[in-house]
């Protein structure tokens, strides 16, 4: 674990893995710290941001995280219901040397985390996506990705809040309220859930 | 009196000052580029990708929220360049603060804050310099909250749209009492910035980052906007071991100076995307941070390393 200066009250902490995140993050998480204002996952790093003043006690919960340990207070489990229909599909299925159906059954049978989230509120960014659907973007991304698009790029899988840009390879369609200001939780996901995808008609 | 003379109509009579709590309005009759609700935004969401959001010069705000007996915190209209025409749907006490610009109620200069009969035009000239003034009504603008903030976030599209004429914004009830300042000094902006910043947490990816942060000279671009600060002038390049190579994205603070292949610098402001994946050099820190918010196109722009 290393600690990087973020200027007079962030502190970026550096890790190897995602698991090794997520054991940064659920142990700030759990210390429950009045001084942190923000926590934020990301892929390789956690940066955690105090009032004035509060960076003694994040460095006293982090000098206590033990980054071998399994993080055992796992957050809540999500399904999202997908119609998998998406334009990338036979892409994604020849690229894994795959029928479109072996890929469904691929995505649907994976228990996912989410590691963080970014880009657009609710966009979550899930790890433990199957080896065979960790797949490049898409050469030339789109100019406007319809909101509720399931897709994979790299190491993860995410589900597209609203309709933005994106290179991702799309498989399908989710109608899950991913953000929605108004609910009392705005965003279906948050790190450290728990999500399956679950094939829908 | 000359105000009420000047006014172009009544509002609307459902609306008007009537002693109907809910009813206290104003009435957006014109816009300068761009104006628009904020408050001290939405902090403690970046984890669900949520940017902080809320006004740019912050003391200017709570100043404005002071003058008319508002919570620090209460929501008022954010001004780039002033233009700004409102109607006054009810007796209410309005600051305008930030930059010198002038404030004409019914036509005629008046101090801030100034007091509105329903009826009332207000008028918020362009500044003199900088780039923002803020205006803050007694009662505070009490549109819908989102995630517990007023704030419109260009970035993200959260709250309320940018204002346009014809909109009317709800008021509060006054619960304090206006502090009633004789003079209200204008905040001066200089046309240079020296800007502290502290290095990290990616200073090791650049050569000589301290070096290069002191001797650059920048200027602050025309493409910048609430999202982030973009300089022009001196390039920051990458040590040899760090070209080419790419950055896994990581959460970001307001205040980062982050920078991007081409080595120009972008000062992140509080519409600022939660992640990123270009490294950050180092972090302007909070209190720097009102100033860039009134940086016009071309001012001029040091920083001051240390750390």
């Amino acid at each position: 674990m290393r600690l990087r200066r973020c200027g007079t009250d962030a502190v970026l902490v550096e890790v190897d893995s995602a698991g090794e995140v997520e054991a940064v993050r659920a142990a700030v998480h759990a210390a429950a710290l009045p001084e942190v204002v923000e926590l934020v996952p990301a892929a390789r790093t956690v940066l955690v941001a105090t009032r004035p003043g509060g960076l003694p006690a994040v460095r006293r919960v982090l000098a206590a995280v033990r980054l071998g340990d399994p993080v055992d207070a796992p957050g809540r489990e999500v399904g999202i219901p997908v119609v998998y229909d998406g334009p990338d599909l036979d892409l994604v299925a020849a690229t894994a040397g795959l029928t479109p159906e072996e890929v469904v059954r691929l995505h649907t049978g994976a228990v996912y985390t989410v590691a963080f989230c970014g880009f657009a509120p609710g966009f979550g960014y899930l790890t433990g996506l199957p080896e065979p659907l960790r797949q490049p973007r898409l050469d030339s991304p789109r100019t406007s990705v319809p909101a509720g698009s399931v897709g994979v790029a790299g190491e993860y899988t995410a589900a597209y809040p609203r309709s933005t840009p994106g290179g991702w390879r799309l498989i399908g369609r989710t109608d899950a309220p991913l953000f929605d200001p108004d609910r009392d939780r705005p965003a279906l996901l948050s790190p450290g859930d728990r999500v399956r995808f679950r094939a829908v008609r | 009196m000359t105000a009420l003379d000047r006014r172009t109509g009544r509002p609307d009579g459902a609306l008007a000052d009537g002693g109907r709590p809910g009813g206290r309005s104003v009435t957006v009759l014109r816009t300068g580029p761009q104006a628009l609700v904020q408050d001290l935004g939405r902090p403690g969401h970046a984890h669900l990708g949520v940017p902080p959001s809320g006004a740019l010069d912050r003391p200017s705000l709570r100043l404005a929220n002071r003058l008319v007996g508002n919570p620090e915190d209460a929501a008022g209209l954010e001004l780039l360049l002033g233009g700004l025409v409102l109607r006054a749907n009810a007796s209410c006490t309005v600051a305008v603060t930030g930059p010198g610009a002038d404030v004409l109620v019914g036509g005629r200069l008046r101090d801030s804050p100034a007091h509105l009969r329903p009826g009332d035009e207000l008028a918020v000239g362009t500044p003199r310099d900088g780039l923002r003034c803020y205006l803050a009504v007694s009662g505070g603008i009490t549109v819908p909250a989102v995630l517990g903030s007023r704030a419109t976030d260009v970035l993200s599209g959260l709250g309320p749209a940018p204002l346009r004429p014809g909109d009317e914004l709800p008021l509060g009830v006054p619960t304090g009492v206006p502090t009633g300042a004789d003079v209200l000094p204008p905040l001066g902006v200089p046309g240079e910035l020296v800007v502290p910043v502290v290095l990290g947490p990616r200073d090791d990816w650049f050569d000589d980052p301290a070096g290069r942060l002191h001797l650059g000279r920048w200027s602050a671009s025309e493409r910048s906007n609430r999202v982030g600060l973009r300089l022009d002038g001196t390039a920051l390049p990458r040590t040899a071991a760090h070209r080419g190579r790419e950055l896994p994205s990581e959460g970001l603070v307001t205040g980062a100076v982050q920078v991007p292949p081409d080595g120009r610098p972008v000062v992140f402001l509080a519409d600022h995307p939660t992640t990123g994946g270009y490294p950050v050099v180092g972090v302007v820190p909070p209190d720097a941070l009102p100033l860039l918010g009134q940086a016009r196109p071309g001012t001029r722009v040091r920083f001051h390393p240390h750390g």
